[in-house]
């Protein structure tokens, strides 16, 4: 079975965020929702590096540790999903997450979170594949047609890499021996552990 | 023959000759040969020196330390964290999976423990001479209003907290999980709006208590004489005022961890307010400790006001309490009605 991951290449990356776009666009997520972000580091200044960041789908998913109503799981490819018919919104998943992957619709009163949201991988809910529900709730469910998620296939420069971590991590080594640089595979460690 | 015997002989002592020489050759190769790491280090030291360091570091190290040591960066979209490792969120997660959780349950298992302890080996504390059948007031109306009112708060608040951090171990298994995801969103829901209700509640508790409750000498002696219940009987008596230094305690508990529990609560209840990760973590730290310990205590309240002594619950119930109930648990203060009382009615 294949681990699904996702990779960032620093230095591919151009900021465009196509990604973003190409996730709120795919999934129709609510204003204010942000699965993918990019988030630029030194801006403006030499050596800038620019990373787009969504959740990581962890193997020892900080978010499922801490959720009290336990609405977290991983699908046989490593992703981790979220059944929000569970979900209170206390924020306990924001708290804990590494990457800033939950979001919350502010919808109810006085600030109070709604159900949280968060990258699915492009693989949907619980719900039935590629049912009303499930596309209302978590968007379209691509990995059950046999695609990868839409944010990497559409990046321009190939920098966001998703799939087979084993795959995705030859296409990332074959770069760092061509160009011989130094390999950063950022956000690995704390996502999938050390290795 | 001679010729041929000096030849072999020849032979034999270059043999013999060679055999020493390979050996010392042996010998040195297996001393040095372990060496030459060193050899090689040494020569890459005088590389490095030689101000090739370029190769040697790595300029993008200090680049990506900073990463994950949650530095922050630009991001286009206003609604997001420009951060992109959080670490912090790790240390929130152990903490309060592991200590806070575990010791939270073994206090609240100890208290239990205690109260059950001591009710099975003393028993109810009895008012000794027997009831007077004449009652005192107590407690008045508004302040049995009062108390009910941050007592029910309090009971509510309490399942309702205790089921969001031990639900998962517990409840779930219950109610199974869509079950409990509804208990637990009514839970979270009274837990955030009754929380501020409860505070204002116990602001006016405190303020309105505040005067009977300074500590003074009186309390010292209480604590000398045990309480007037515990240890081995035959048990001394206990003076105290019109509260005595164990319910000073449980004021001065709620004064300081009650108040706080009220105020992380207050931080966590506003989302909105832009509070950082690290702020939030620490108040639902803070919230939850003090919280359990608070529970904690609070057990060994109830029991003391209901099964654990004779005629108290009625000073919360009726607001009257018997005499002989008085002299017992708070001789000083009957003194003082009874003075205050007779004087009235001389002034009548």
């Amino acid at each position: 079975m294949a681990r699904m991951k996702f990779l960032c290449d620093a230095e591919r990356c151009i900021e465009c965020n196509g990604c973003v776009t190409a996730c709120k666009n795919e999934h129709e997520v609510p204003w204010g929702v942000n699965r993918r972000r990019v988030v630029t580091l030194n801006d403006g200044e030499p050596g800038e590096k620019s990373i787009s960041v969504a959740c990581m789908h962890c193997t020892d998913a900080p978010c499922m540790a801490v959720c009290p109503t336990d609405v977290f799981y991983t699908t046989d490819d490593g992703i981790v999903l979220h059944d929000k018919d569970k979900c209170i919104g206390c924020g306990y998943c924001l708290y804990a997450c590494p990457f800033g992957a939950p979001q919350y619709p502010q919808e109810s009163s006085f600030g109070a979170r709604g159900k949280m949201d968060k990258c699915t991988f492009c693989a949907g809910g619980p719900e039935e594949d590629n049912s009303e529900e499930e596309l209302e709730k978590y968007g379209r469910n691509r990995i059950a047609e046999g695609k990868l998620p839409l944010c990497a296939e559409m990046c321009s420069t190939k920098a966001l890499l998703a799939g087979d971590g084993d795959v995705v991590s030859d296409i990332y080594r074959e770069r760092v021996l061509k160009r011989s640089g130094r390999p950063q595979t950022w956000g690995w460690d704390k996502a999938y552990g050390k290795s | 023959m001679s010729n041929v015997e000096s030849n072999q002989q020849g032979r034999l002592v270059r043999r013999k000759k060679a055999m020493a020489w390979s050996f010392v050759l042996m010998l040195l190769a297996v001393l040095v040969l372990p060496m030459s790491g060193y050899i090689y280090q040494g020569m890459s030291a005088t590389a490095q020196a030689d101000g090739a360091t370029w190769k040697n570091e790595n300029p993008r190290s200090n680049f990506w330390r900073s990463v994950r040591e949650g530095s922050e960066g630009y991001t286009a979209n206003k609604d997001v964290s420009g951060v992109l490792i959080n670490s912090a969120g790790q240390n929130w997660r152990l903490l309060r999976n592991g200590p806070v959780a575990t010791l939270g349950a073994i206090g609240l298992f100890v208290s239990l423990a205690a109260i059950a302890f001591f009710y099975f080996k003393h028993g109810q504390v009895k008012i000794d001479n027997g009831r007077a059948g004449q009652t005192v007031e107590r407690w008045t109306k508004n302040e049995r209003i009062l108390h009910w009112t941050v007592a029910s708060l309090f009971i509510i608040l309490g399942i309702t907290g205790l089921s969001l951090l031990y639900g998962k171990a517990v409840l779930i298994p219950l109610l199974g999980a869509e079950g409990f995801a509804w208990y637990a969103d009514l839970a979270k829901i009274l837990h955030n709006y009754l929380g501020p209700v409860f505070f204002i509640a116990i602001v006016i508790l405190l303020s309105a208590w505040f005067k009977h409750n300074i500590i003074d000498k009186v309390d010292i002696e209480w604590f000398r004489h045990k309480a007037g219940v515990l240890g081995k009987p035959p048990h001394e008596h206990a003076s105290a005022g019109r509260m005595n230094a164990g319910e000073k305690i449980w004021f001065w508990i709620i004064a300081s961890a009650g108040i706080l529990v009220c105020l992380s609560g207050l931080v966590m209840d506003f989302p909105n307010l832009g509070w950082s990760h690290f702020t939030m973590q620490s108040a639902n730290i803070l919230h939850s400790t003090l919280a359990l310990i608070w529970v904690a205590v609070a057990f060994g309240h109830i029991y003391i006001g209901t099964a654990g002594s004779e005629g108290s619950l009625e000073a919360m119930t009726t607001g009257q309490v018997d005499v002989e109930w008085a002299k017992q648990h708070h001789d000083l203060w009957y003194e003082e009605v009874k003075n205050s009382a007779s004087s009235s009615t001389e002034n009548k």
